[in-house]
């Protein structure tokens, strides 16, 4: 009989307990839903009006359930005959409503979801009065456990870090030379995968200038914890001037150096200026084996990573 | 689990045991269907990924893949004429068909060997590339199945010899029959879009 | 290799786990020593083909599952909230998060439900075993041992660590060398045979062995999710067969499937493995909704509101399961277009599983809801399963997919579901149908404990994880190696526990009940609520589950049989029972071809081939075996139920 009680009240203070997450959590000002660029706003927007439908989903079931814990519980005092009805077992204008109602939520969800989708393929559109700036091109090629980012039009390659200029388009060609991995900035907008012998393509964009966190999502070995990266999204003209020096200061990208880099484990952030794409293009048939093929003996060593520990990220 | 044993119709589906067991059968095949439709499907899918290796065009050869298509397409003929004989009540004339059936099988089997064992020479193996990985699978899981078939039926024509036929020899004699003919459409499916295909492209 | 290579050494934690196995195992043969039980054992449990006996040990094993799975989440939990303490290293966290997948999903809720299925539905429709009573021990004892198999992983040889979905080419011999992803494999091939089998036999059980009169739109409920079960189970296991069989070509045989080399593609293991994964989902949770309707419409005491709807919806979702798959990898960039068909087939599903909760809301109308155990876990279901299903809509939206993959907003989604829908329904069903088992009910105090700590447990440990995926935390991590993400780790952990507390609160409960519980003297276990003919049997079930098969034309036939005075004992009917022998076959077929598989794990082909040619040979001692069963005559029928009855 206690217990009984005790259920009802607690299950009043479950969609409670969720307003109280949600505005904890706003102070925690979660990545996701802080948008830092045109594509991840997008995403932003669609998760959003998803969430309302979703909270109006919740509130109605959530009504109906716990009025009829509390009205059709058997030894509820001041239970009247009409209360029980053991034999029914349908309504056919009620069926038909609770699934027409259904079915209008899904279409109410497709459409954005079908335009956003179709949006996230294209390079983010400029907002009006401003010019449309060409994507800058970026070859983002993983390897265990490393990201190699290559500038083909500037002629530079870093790893284990990224420039990127403000208020521009980025296209990202992803890319690995081993394990499957993701690229995802999540300030910036979603992930995609990177694959040996295939090339995604992913359109991303930075509105506000800062320091992102970039990382592989998907999981791919004993240093996945360590494959992250910092986005550094900087004005045009800084941007420029990074550029300028990488490429006056930086040493080549010489083959051997970058075969050394693509043994499996853990190195620090280098920067070239030469890329790697003259030597070797990941996404092909002919070069898609070449990692596994070069340090199959490697791949046997466990590395038990602790100095992951250590990494930048932890503060 | 009814002892119920019904006077008419054909001696398999007389007790429930022989409906059911038939019964599962067809599952079982509807499963195997799904299991050959996912192996085609991997070999679509891998289709020309041949790498280094010679491609398919070079090494299928129409004659032998004509005769072993015959020989299979005949032992099917010949498995129904064994469930015909039986139907008609005659031991002799079930060992007499199914014997000749399994021959036909064998000699099936033994050509296919023979085209591994050929193609390996020429440098087309399981190993050495994703198209012959799924070409060798699929072939050779049909292959598989027509081994266990042949192993299958001779334990049965043992089991006939000594039981004659019941409600139980006659049940499995029909199943067998099911899973060789399932085995011939499998095969007539191999033979156009993998043969077919690969002497063409 | 030599023996002592192929123990796992260095670490402390898996030196325990040995120590405590051994000391178990030694405890475990002392004890069955000691009370000469081996007999026992072996006449009645290991050689059973009864379907109850069967069901029980189904049961048992998953239960002993849950608990190693739970072990493997707990020791995740504590490593994400004390992050500095070292207790797990990257490697070891990626062993643990894959067994504890694989062990939960094809090890734990599979055969729990199974399990229950094995008991419930030849009762259900008045069969008195299934159809193929060898086949169906045959399939328990290839689930066991390929679950055996799977779990020495991690003492000998080395646990697999490319995850639950073992995606290549992680997962290929080239970067994942050792016996270690061999295991999962073959453990998961060997149980897979077994699980198509019981596809097989429950169906043809359901669709065969009815009672007479009993049309398909007369069955129980929960028979009826069977029945859509099995229609998944044999469509979809063969495709993990040939997948599992791809990649076992690829690691052992050198062939090319899946690597990266002889232009291999491994995009298309993603590809089979949910072509199979998702419509196992489905396997997972469509016995669980038929639990609950079951439950529900019990202890509400009230016709469930839909019945035809609620089979309509299971055979729409049915068939949707098998066209949604591409939505476990939006992000492999297919494009646009087919990521909106994905999207769309996806949230349709959500339109069947609404109008199933809406006829649960429904049948709770105007009913007089009495709060059981089995009625609060399902219950409980409802408003859970809420939360998961709307953020399965949120993650079908490929767009938004983009940020939430991968992400733990993913990991508490299907916990969400997982959890809140096939746990609530294993504990909800073992409740209710445990006085059918066991003969006696579980304590409802003890049982309301454990409902309230894991109930409350769950939601703490996963709530808290949807807000880590929103803030960017991604799943299979190690370690907490941001700032901003360590509180809500530690309320997950402290969550977890709670759930731990609830599981052994449960355990205590069988022990409890054992010892102290009334034994059941009627077959009608829930105060006269039952509405199925599981109920009409006396309790303990008579081996022949039936002594006379009552005549069904209508849903909840049990309720017309209490107001008409009819029992499943009409001594005028009574005929000689036919029922199939007892045999040891299956578990030596299965044990050989349990050494098969552990000698293709590290590749001794010798062992291998000598287990496959013992397979092979149990095969033909099975086609030379002509024991058609006995009969149970009519007196010993009248014995064994006026004995039951009290007659």
């Amino acid at each position: 009989m206690k217990a009984k009680h005790l259920r009802n009240r607690w299950l009043g203070l479950l969609p409670l307990s969720l307003i109280i997450f949600l505005s904890g959590c706003g102070q925690l000002e979660m990545t996701i839903l802080d948008p830092k660029g045109p594509v991840s706003q997008m995403q932003y927007d669609l998760i959003v009006y998803a969430f309302w439908f979703m909270i109006g989903i919740i509130v109605v079931v959530f009504a109906l359930f716990a009025y009829m814990l509390i009205k059709y519980r058997e030894n509820r005092p001041g239970r009247k005959d009409k209360d029980y009805d053991p034999n029914l077992h349908g309504n056919t204008m009620i069926e038909i409503v609770w699934t027409v109602i259904p079915f209008i939520i899904v279409a109410l969800l497709s459409i954005p979801t079908v335009t956003t989708n179709y949006a996230l393929e294209k390079p983010p559109e400029p907002e009006a009065g401003e010019e449309v700036k060409e994507p800058l091109v970026i070859h983002a090629t993983t390897a265990d456990w490393k990201w190699f980012f290559s500038y083909p039009e500037q002629d530079i390659e870093t790893v284990n870090y990224l420039h990127i200029p403000t208020d521009r388009p980025i296209e990202f060609r992803l890319t690995s030379a081993d394990s499957m991995s993701a690229l995802w900035i999540p300030a910036l907008g979603g992930q995609k995968y990177n694959m040996a012998g295939m090339r995604t393509k992913l359109y991303l964009q930075a509105d506000e200038e800062g320091i992102y966190d970039g990382r592989n999502s998907n999981f791919n070995g004993e240093g996945f914890a360590a494959q992250t990266f910092k986005v550094h999204a900087e004005g045009e003209d800084e941007f420029n001037a990074w550029v300028e020096e990488v490429s006056s200061e930086a040493p080549e990208l010489t083959r051997e150096r970058y075969n050394e880099l693509l043994k499996p484990g853990l190195t620090d952030k280098e920067t070239f200026s030469s890329t790697h794409l003259e030597y070797l293009q990941h996404h092909t048939n002919e070069d898609m084996g070449y990692v596994v093929e070069q340090y199959r003996d490697l791949f046997k060593e466990k590395l038990h990573l602790y100095e992951i520990e250590k990494q930048e990220t932890w503060k | 689990m009814a002892a119920e044993e019904l006077k008419t119709g054909p001696l398999e589906y007389r007790t429930q045991e022989g409906q059911m067991g038939i019964m599962g059968f067809w599952i079982f095949l509807g499963a195997e269907v799904v299991l050959f439709a996912t192996l085609f499907a991997t070999y679509a899918v891998l289709y020309g990924r041949t790498a280094d290796a010679p491609v398919p065009g070079e090494l299928f050869e129409p004659g032998i893949v004509l005769i072993m298509t015959f020989l299979l397409l005949t032992s099917s003929f010949t498995c129904g004429l064994a469930i015909h004989e039986m139907r008609r009540g005659s031991v002799k004339g079930l060992t007499i068909w199914m014997s000749i059936t399994l021959a036909l099988g064998l000699g099936f089997l033994g050509f296919e060997i023979y085209e591994f064992v050929h193609y390996a020479h020429l440098g087309a193996t399981m190993q050495s590339s994703a198209f012959w990985s799924a070409f060798f699978t699929l072939a050779g899981t049909h292959g598989l199945h027509v081994t266990l078939g042949i192993g299958w039926a001779i334990l049965l024509l043992i089991q006939i010899r000594k039981r004659g036929l019941t409600n139980v020899t006659s049940r499995k004699f029909f199943i067998i029959s099911l899973y060789w003919h399932f085995l011939d459409v499998i095969w007539i499916f191999i033979f156009t879009s993998v043969y077919l295909i690969g002497m063409v492209l | 290799m030599h023996i002592t290579d192929i123990l796992v050494t260095g670490e402390p934690i898996i030196y325990g786990a040995m120590v405590s196995m051994v000391l178990v195992g030694i405890a475990l043969l002392f004890l069955l020593t000691y009370f000469k039980k081996w007999g026992w054992l072996w006449r009645e449990w290991l050689t059973t083909v009864d379907h109850k006996k069967i069901g029980v040990m189904y049961i048992l094993s998953a239960l002993l599952m849950l608990f190693r799975g739970g072990v493997d989440a707990m020791m995740m939990r504590v490593q994400l909230a004390f992050p500095d303490l070292g207790f797990l290293n990257s490697q070891h966290y990626n062993e643990i998060f894959t067994t504890h997948g694989t062990i939960m999903i094809i090890f734990m809720a599979m055969p729990f439900l199974i399990g229950l299925m094995n008991i419930i539905v030849p009762l259900q429709i008045g069969a008195r075993d299934f159809a193929f009573p060898y086949l169906n021990a045959l399939s328990f004892w290839s689930f066991f041992f390929g679950m055996a198999l799977f779990n020495i992983s991690f003492v000998i040889g080395g646990a697999p660590d490319a995850g639950w979905t073992s995606y290549t080419p992680l997962s290929g011999a080239a970067m994942s060398p050792g016996p270690g992803q061999n295991f999962y494999l073959m453990g998961l091939q060997l149980s897979g045979i077994g699980t198509l089998a019981t596809g097989i036999n429950l169906m043809v059980t359901i669709l065969k062995m009815r009672a007479p009169g009993m049309k398909l739109f007369h069955m129980p409920i929960f028979t009826w999710s069977t029945l859509v079960t099995s229609f998944i189970i044999v469509f979809a296991f063969p495709i993990l067969t040939v997948a599992l069989a791809l990649l076992t070509l690829d690691r052992i045989f050198g062939s090319q499937f899946f690597t990266l080399t002889g232009e291999g593609m491994p995009m298309m293991w993603a590809n089979l493995f949910w072509m199979w994964g998702h419509p196992e989902v489905y396997i997972v949770i469509l016995p669980a909704f038929g639990i609950f309707s079951e439950v529900i419409a019990t202890f509400a005491k009230k016709r469930l509101f839909g019945y035809n709807v609620m089979v309509w919806s299971m055979i729409v979702i049915a068939l949707l399961s098998f066209l949604v798959w591409v939505h476990h990898f939006f992000t492999m960039g297919a494009g646009a277009f087919v990521n909106s068909i994905f999207s769309i087939s996806t949230m349709l599903i959500a339109v069947p599983t609404g109008v199933k909760i809406f006829n649960w809301l429904a049948t709770l109308y105007k009913s007089k809801i009495e709060f059981t155990v089995p009625m609060m876990w399902s219950l409980a279901f409802i408003p859970s399963f809420i939360l998961g299903g709307v953020t399965g809509v949120m993650l079908g939206m490929a767009a938004a997919d983009y940020q939430f993959h991968n992400s733990y907003f993913l990991i508490a989604h299907f916990h969400y579901v997982l959890i809140a829908g096939t746990v609530f329904a294993c504990f909800a069903g073992l409740t209710f149908w445990y006085p059918k088992m066991f003969g006696h009910k579980m304590n409802e105090r003890i049982g309301k404990w454990a409902f309230w700590l894991f109930f409350f447990g769950f939601h703490v440990c996963f709530f808290p994880q949807y807000f880590l995926g929103l803030d960017g935390m991604p799943r299979r991590l190690f370690i907490t190696n941001v700032a901003e993400w360590l509180p809500l780790n530690v309320i997950s952990t402290v969550g977890a526990f709670g759930m731990g507390l609830g599981f052994m609160v449960f355990v205590y409960n069988v022990y409890y009940s054992f010892r102290y519980s009334e034994r059941e003297t009627t077959g009608d276990s829930w105060n006269g609520n039952g509405r199925t003919l599981e109920w009409a049997t006396t309790t303990p079930v008579p081996y022949y589950n039936f002594a006379t098969v009552p005549y069904v034309d209508e849903i909840d036939p049990y309720l017309r049989m209490k107001e008409e005075g009819k029992t499943t004992y009409e001594e005028s009917e009574l005929k000689p029972i036919h029922m199939p022998s007892y045999t040891a076959q299956p578990i030596l077929f299965m044990a050989l071809l349990g050494l098969a598989s552990f000698g293709l794990v590290f590749e001794w082909m010798y062992v291998a081939i000598f287990g496959l040619i013992g397979g092979v040979i149990m095969m033909i001692v099975r086609s030379f075996d002509y024991d058609d069963g006995y009969y149970v005559p009519v007196d010993e029928i009248k014995r064994t139920e006026k004995k039951a009855r009290g007659l």
